[in-house]
């Protein structure tokens, strides 16, 4: 009898090529969504494709499992095409419960693709989330391409028996089974997110194997499974050369600050009261000592910015970080550093508003606050970073100025670009800006007031000099010598002069550029994180042949020099803002012109159409 | 040059021509080595303020007399106050100085000695701006043990504001906020401090000026953060708050002068002490009822447990006499050594930082 040995049968499945995939991962706070998408978006990044990132997570830490506040979700758009934001709509949703699917099934698009793990749809569950039936089995999911899979059934088959982990540690591996499906789906490469297993569970080699076991299980059911019957591949993105790693605004954030320190040489000194969303921030600093970077988790906001004033007084990078409800907190310190002429920088990561708001989503609310935010006459300089890359080159802003003038500077970042990530070509640390800080040394004829001709900045003499031993303090001060005074004519001058310093940055800060053409019908002016949004509105018209070109302003006080007669040259400003129409409402005032505010404050960025439909009004 | 009736001449031409300015907030241009400052080296040019009669002459006084004792250069010292009568002292001092904002003196301070821990930092408060718009700073500067001075006036009343009851005020105090007595129950400086972890605790009076200056000495030698109140007499606001025991003719008797290593003895005639009965102090008589000075609690300033000093700290008129003196003195690292060390043994374990790694470091691709 001979043994007859069957070739290994042939896989038919076709592998598809497409440009762009949008994809949100969505299950219970506890499911690993965060660290699904995350990983999918690092291996992503990695093989070369453009991507960009919106993780939206609620602000309970684990609300009741099944529920549908408890919802975490993680959109990705990745692309072999330039790319600069989330995606309007997910094109495949991963939903891990019917809590998950009922919060996420409106973004899709349509015929869009769903990935259910039919576990998770329990008699239970699905009345947590209201549905009277079961969508998976009344046809309601009918305009929908789904893929039910039995993920939590699967991933404990596999590694049952293999581990010695509990019943509850191996389900809580079915997120790296369903990382693996999908990598498979989309082509990707498994190596990143082995090596990132083995380092992240170096002390745990059980829960190591078991990570590794479930997402290569879940990469070879997909691919031997009738369920799939093709998959796709998203080529090399076509971006600029150079050399690129995956980067949060946070992460940017923080080391645009170290990076700041490194070219003044000076310290950093980061005061901060922990918040969300800013609070990965003070995370990232502590951990660069190596840097002398000092991290003081402060009692309370308060005395977060007061220690950063006095760190700055006495020579160091005085650095403050925190959401709107912290800057409402620090208000009247910053006024302190602007009467005693100071640098400082106060980081506002701004989230949705008024009071506690919405502090996992994103908002642009606290532009009025930070221009106008205190008592009396007591400007500041504002820039904001318009993309998670852009943070680290702000960051260098906010401090060049800051120690240029002599004045507090507030840098706005917001939750979108603090947790969003993109690729960021790194640096060339030869080309980054230098940072000057002259200390004053000379005891002769020194005045604590006195000004710098160009700048108007006052002396910076720190302790520890001899001879210039001097007080400052926030009563108003005379002119030139710093003397505690009280009279009409001098407070005059002094809030003009504090005013004319600011005033004065206007020119060392960039022009505004145009994108398009410098003359129109439409010109869509933004500022933050609407850069991605609206840059890719108004090239998606300008390929349609419109007239609409863009503005983006990372430098909103002073304006730039340009803004004026930017602005002159087009029939119809509209200025998209995750607010109430506060820019606008500053360009009206200074440029008298008819701009047109385009609101939308739900706590979610712009999307591409909506910005999109709203310029087609005026065109 | 006066800026009197200069209102509409262009900011530029104003902010360069200052040569003439009378006065100036910097004097003493050339400071004098250290070891040869005089008390007068550390009067600034400035005209004190303070209503006449008022005690925070005294402290000032005390202080700069103090200053030139500490051996430390003048341009190494900084005074950081907040709001208040006391928090103008910073100005009268020919030193560094930071008159910052209600209640944050501690976190300006804080800042401070974390970036240079080489100043010699001197935080000056008052009841209110310590305890209540500030009490949050108060607690939390102590329990982190900065090696800072600081100095409470307490004068339980709100002096610039014009006369309303303070956090310190006695219970049913009548006031201007008050028209028919506190209702709020004060609070004790000491206690709050000894509760926070101070590594040195302090009482003084402002016009007993010999051992305030002591008190004083003692306070800026500790490594650690040293917490003084001061007895403030407000001549104001709150006349005689302190007559009771304060006043000279009464002081032997109602005061007691702690003292490391002596047993607890007061009186014009050194014959009242303090005793334990159980857990409880009480005051007994030498000579009376065989009691002797082996009898009496023996005052001991570097005690761990704190539990004595806070008993102390609990006496007071007219059931005990008023203890001031040092209460308390223990060590600890101090937080900006702390975070210097973290700092250090991270660059001697990893070498100094590199904004090149840095930049480069996590998943990085090449697109070509």
């Amino acid at each position: 009898m001979s043994t007859v040995i069957e070739p290994p049968v042939e896989h038919l499945k076709q592998l598809e090529e497409i440009e762009t995939v949008t994809i949100r991962f969505a299950g219970d706070s506890g499911d690993g969504m965060q660290l699904t998408g995350t990983q999918f978006t690092n291996t992503s990044a990695v093989v070369g494709n453009d991507i960009s990132t919106l993780p939206d997570f609620p602000a309970e830490i684990r609300a009741p499992a099944g529920s549908l506040p408890g919802v975490s979700g993680f959109q990705l758009n990745f692309s072999s095409q330039d790319i600069k934001t989330p995606g309007d709509q997910p094109s495949v949703l991963v939903a891990m419960n019917p809590a998950a699917l009922k919060v996420n099934l409106a973004d899709l698009e349509e015929g869009g693709t769903i990935i259910v793990n039919t576990d998770g749809f329990t008699p239970e569950n699905l009345k947590y989330a209201n549905y009277a039936s079961n969508p998976l089995e009344d046809g309601s999911l009918a305009g929908y391409r789904v893929h039910k899979l039995p993920i939590s059934t699967l991933n404990m088959n596999a590694l049952k028996g293999n581990v010695e982990l509990s019943r509850k540690e191996i389900d809580r591996c079915k997120n790296f089974f369903a990382l693996g499906v999908l990598y498979w789906l989309y082509d990707r490469p498994m190596e990143n997110t082995l090596s990132w297993i083995q380092s992240k569970f170096a002390k745990n080699p059980e829960l190591a194997k078991a990570n590794e076991v479930a997402l290569k299980t879940g990469y070879n059911f997909a691919d031997t499974t009738e369920v799939f019957t093709t998959h796709y591949t998203v080529k090399k993105a076509r971006i600029k050369p150079g050399k690129y790693r995956k980067i949060t605004g946070n992460e940017a954030t923080a080391i645009g600050f170290v990076a700041a320190s490194q070219l003044a040489g000076r310290p950093l000194f980061y005061g901060s009261y922990p918040i969300t969303p800013a609070s990965d921030i003070l995370h990232e600093l502590a951990r660069h000592k190596t840097f002398g970077v000092k991290t003081f988790q402060a009692e309370d906001e308060i005395a977060a910015v007061c220690a950063a004033i006095g760190a700055s007084f006495a020579g160091q990078i005085g650095l403050t970080g925190t959401s709107g409800p912290g800057v409402a907190l620090k208000q009247e310190a910053i006024g302190l550093a602007v009467m005693t002429e100071l640098p400082l920088v106060i980081i506002n990561v701004q989230r949705g508003g008024p009071s506690t708001g919405l502090p996992t989503k994103t908002e642009q609310a606290d532009l009025f606050q930070a221009v106008w935010g205190r008592n009396g006459e007591c400007p500041a300089i504002v820039v904001a970073p318009s993309t998670p890359g852009d943070c680290f080159h702000m960051a260098i802003e906010a401090v060049r100025l800051a120690f240029r003038y002599m004045v507090p500077v507030f840098y706005l970042s917001d939750g979108y670009l603090a947790n969003g990530a993109e690729p960021w070509a790194i640096p060339a640390i030869d080309q980054l800006p230098r940072i000057d800080v002259k200390f004053a040394t000379d005891p002769a004829n020194f005045m604590p007031y006195s000004r710098d001709p160009e700048t108007l900045a006052r002396p910076y003499a720190i302790p520890g000099t001899p001879g210039l031993e001097h007080r400052i303090g926030g009563i108003e001060k005379q002119h030139i010598t710093g003397n505690v005074n009280y009279d009409p004519e001098n407070h005059h001058l002094m809030v003009k002069l504090r005013q004319e310093k600011v005033d004065r940055a206007i020119n060392e800060i960039p022009l505004v550029e145009v994108l398009g053409e410098p003359t129109g019908k439409v010109l869509v002016l933004g500022w933050g994180s609407t850069y991605g949004s609206i840059s890719s509105a108004v090239e998606k018209l300008q390929q349609e042949g419109k007239s609409v070109s863009a503005a983006h302003l990372r430098y909103l006080n002073p304006f730039p020099k340009n803004l004026g007669e930017v602005l002159a040259g087009f029939e119809t400003v509209i200025v998209p803002e995750m607010n109430l129409g506060q820019l606008c409402t500053m360009i009206r005032a200074k440029y008298l012109i008819d701009a047109v505010p385009f609101s939308k404050v739900k706590g979610r960025p712009f999307q591409i159409r909506e910005i999109v439909r709203k310029v087609e009004e005026y065109l | 040059m006066s800026t009197s009736g200069n209102g509409n001449r262009s900011l530029s031409d104003a902010s360069i021509s200052a040569d003439s300015e009378v006065g100036s907030a910097v004097s003493g241009k050339i400071a004098p080595p250290p070891g040869q400052l005089k008390k007068a080296d550390f009067v600034s040019d400035q005209e004190v303020r303070w209503c006449p009669g008022c005690g925070d002459y005294a402290i000032l006084n005390n202080v700069q007399k103090v200053m030139p004792e500490l051996g430390i250069p003048r341009e190494k010292i900084v005074f950081v106050s907040g709001i208040g009568c006391s928090s103008r002292f910073p100005y009268y001092m020919n030193t560094y100085g930071f008159h910052s904002i209600h209640g944050r003196a501690p976190a300006v301070a804080t800042g401070i000695k974390c970036a240079n821990p080489e100043l010699s930092v001197w935080v000056i408060t008052g009841d209110g701006d310590a305890l209540s718009i500030g009490g949050n700073h108060f607690m939390h500067a102590i329990r982190r043990n900065l090696d800072i001075n600081y100095i409470l006036f307490n004068n339980r009343i709100y002096g610039l504001t014009k006369g309303q009851y303070s956090p310190t005020s006695e219970f049913g105090k009548k006031t201007k906020s008050t028209p028919l007595g506190t209702i709020d129950y004060p609070i004790n400086p000491l206690s709050l401090a000894i509760a926070s972890e101070s590594t040195f605790v302090a009482r003084s009076i402002d016009i007993d000026v010999k051992h305030l200056g002591t008190v004083v000495e003692a306070a800026a030698r500790h490594k650690g953060i040293s917490f003084i109140e001061v007895y403030q007499n407000c001549n104001i606001f709150n006349d005689h708050a302190f007559d009771q025991f304060a006043e000279r003719s009464v002081r032997s008797d109602r005061v007691l002068y702690l003292e490391h290593g002596k047993p607890m003895i007061y009186g014009k005639d050194r014959n009242l002490g303090i005793r334990m009965n159980g857990a409880h102090p009480e005051v007994v008589t030498i000579g009376e009822n065989g009691i002797t000075e082996n009898d009496l609690l023996v005052h001991d300033i570097y005690l761990k447990d704190p539990s004595v000093a806070f008993m102390l700290a609990r006496m007071e008129q007219p059931d005990f006499p008023q203890p001031v003196g040092i209460f308390r003195a223990v060590e600890r690292p101090s937080y900006e050594e702390l975070m210097t060390d973290q700092i250090n043994a991270a660059i001697a374990k990893s070498g100094p930082g590199s904004l090149e790694k840095l930049i480069n470091s996590g998943d990085t691709w090449i697109v070509e």
